[in-house]
């Protein structure tokens, strides 16, 4: 038993050179075309660029869509997350299935079921439309409607792994200690599993301000309205290529900080 | 969707360029092209030795054509095949701006046939055309609208009520840029809602009705059952030219040629007035 621990021990500090290189080179696949984009940086004119209204707009537009989606993916996926995690029922698997389906789905397709279910001629937009006057496309509700169902998913996956994880009996033992339902909810079960509640965030967060396909194809494009900034870089890719560069190392820059930070933070034990 | 730009080095190895799946009619790999570029240029090689001018079977043409041009260069293609039984045209299709972004970053093709002039202005300046671009089409302008007219649109003016859902493309691509044109020749301040990435794009949105009007080309009404048609006055309506020129680096310049030939002839000026293009 001893022996075996400390070959073990061994390996780890010593890794086998092949699975070295193999781990370098897929780090390169992540790396090169950072470097790229980083070569074709124009930084002398990155200022005026950063400051452009393309560039302002773009920003706001993301901000306001992946926070919007981020919030409304906590409010409805945690207790989804909770149901499939705790209350056995009939289809659980199918809902499970459907649940992770915008994870494999194209986001394009994606676009294109919810114009056809939210539009303003859509299955369940119409009725409302008529009702209330709302359209989603072409407004930022549908920026937001587009990043909630492709990044809801990380949220509902994180936090359900997260509740199966956690010993049950924490619960049981607080309840019997008096506590009502909704106190065991707020004081026990969410600060236990508030790494992967955070991660789960995090993830959704980084997953929505990168959407664009459901989003050009749902809600559209149209500066300071719904382009936001991975619309913004497509369109400035034709024409005006400085832009465009700027507008994607602002992506790479705060994306990389969030889930940097986020780690350090919260995921360091996973 | 348009094309993703492809940014590959122009080493004589003809990758096939297939965004859209327009010519994915064999799976041609890389290495398979590459053998036949081999065997092509050796054959050619004898066949000059020999004082021939001669092409080998297997002669490939790549074409890069706007998206305006999808059906008409389709059709285009197999006529031109089946009366130059030894030629393979294989297509490339996507918005005229990303396919001059991937000439000039170096992508191989042989023809490439823009829907305005000024992508093709890029290419020339850029030494990347041999001879002279000729003018082969020219298309207008129309109003697309949803089958019924929901929207009630009779003119452009009415694409400054804020009460419709107004769709034009992005002006980085020629439709986009032609769109604003007759919007300025109308002296309309439209209330636009979403600037679509190709007019393809902006045609379906208006199809399902999502849009109430959007500016488009008159073949791209034609070319569907899905939407009716508002049409632009003369005055306030801009020509779009589209230019075609073999390109300075084709390995193939005799089937490009033929191909170029193929399109100003007859038969092809008669498939593009099928499709709706007005012939120069």
């Amino acid at each position: 038993m001893t022996k075996r621990m400390d070959s073990s021990d061994r390996r780890k500090r010593r890794p086998p050179v092949v699975l070295v290189v193999l781990a370098a080179l897929g780090l390169f696949v992540f790396v090169i075309p950072l470097l790229g984009l980083l070569a074709r940086t124009p930084w002398r004119d990155l200022p005026t660029l950063l400051a452009s209204d393309v560039v302002v707009d773009a920003l706001r537009v993301s901000l306001i869509a992946s926070l919007g989606a981020t919030a409304i993916s906590a409010i409805l996926g945690v207790p989804l997350a909770w149901v499939l995690a705790r209350v056995e029922f009939r289809g659980r698997s199918i809902v499970r299935g459907l649940v992770v389906l915008p994870l494999v789905l194209p986001p394009v397709v994606g676009g294109a079921a919810l114009l056809f279910a939210l539009g303003r001629r859509g299955l369940i937009g119409e009725p409302l439309n008529q009702a209330t006057g709302l359209v989603f496309p072409f407004s930022i509700w549908g920026v937001i409607i587009a990043a909630t169902f492709v990044a809801m998913p990380f949220l509902v996956i994180t936090v359900e792994g997260g509740l199966r994880n956690l010993d049950a009996r924490y619960e049981g033992a607080a309840a019997t200690l008096g506590a009502g339902r909704w106190t065991v909810l707020r004081r026990v079960t969410l600060p236990m599993i508030g790494p992967s509640l955070a991660a789960g965030l995090a993830l959704t967060w980084a997953r929505a301000l990168g959407e664009f396909g459901a989003t050009v194809t749902f809600a559209g494009n149209l500066q300071g309205r719904t382009q936001t900034l991975p619309l913004a870089v497509f369109v400035a890719l034709e024409s005006d290529r400085g832009a465009a560069v700027a507008l994607s190392l602002i992506m790479v820059v705060i994306s990389l900080t969030v889930l940097i930070a986020l780690r350090q933070r919260w995921w360091g034990t996973l | 969707m348009p094309s993703p730009i492809v940014s590959e080095p122009g080493e004589g190895v003809r990758a096939p360029l297939r965004p859209n799946g327009v010519c994915d009619r064999e799976g041609s790999s890389v290495r398979r092209n590459q053998a036949i570029t081999v065997s092509v240029a050796t054959a050619a090689l004898l066949l000059s030795a020999c004082g021939g001018t001669g092409n080998g079977t297997g002669n490939e043409i790549l074409v890069s054509a706007a998206s305006s041009l999808t059906e008409a260069f389709t059709e285009m293609e197999t006529a031109f095949e089946s009366a130059n039984p030894g030629f393979d045209v294989v297509l490339n299709i996507g918005g005229s701006s990303a396919l001059r972004e991937q000439i000039l970053a170096g992508a191989p093709a042989d023809v490439f046939a823009s829907a305005n002039t000024s992508n093709m202005d890029l290419v020339v300046s850029a030494g990347d055309v041999g001879g002279e671009p000729l003018i082969f089409a020219r298309n207008r302008l129309e109003i697309a609208v949803p089958i019924g007219n929901p929207g009630s649109v009779t003119a452009l003016a009415d694409f400054a009520r804020d009460e419709l859902l107004i769709g034009l493309c992005a002006e980085s691509v020629p439709c986009g840029e032609y769109g604003q044109r007759a919007l300025h020749n109308a002296d309309v301040a439209a209330s636009v809602d979403t600037e679509e990435p190709n007019v393809r794009a902006l045609l379906t949105k208006i199809e399902v009705g999502e849009l109430d009007a959007g500016i488009v080309y008159e073949t791209d009404v034609a070319s569907t059952d899905g939407v009716d048609g508002v049409e632009i006055p003369y005055g306030d309506n801009v020509h779009a030219d589209y230019p075609i020129a073999v390109l300075a680096e084709t390995p193939n310049a005799d089937g490009a040629a033929a191909f170029v030939a193929f399109v100003l002839s007859p038969e092809g000026r008669a498939i593009l007035a099928d499709h709706g293009f007005v012939l120069p």
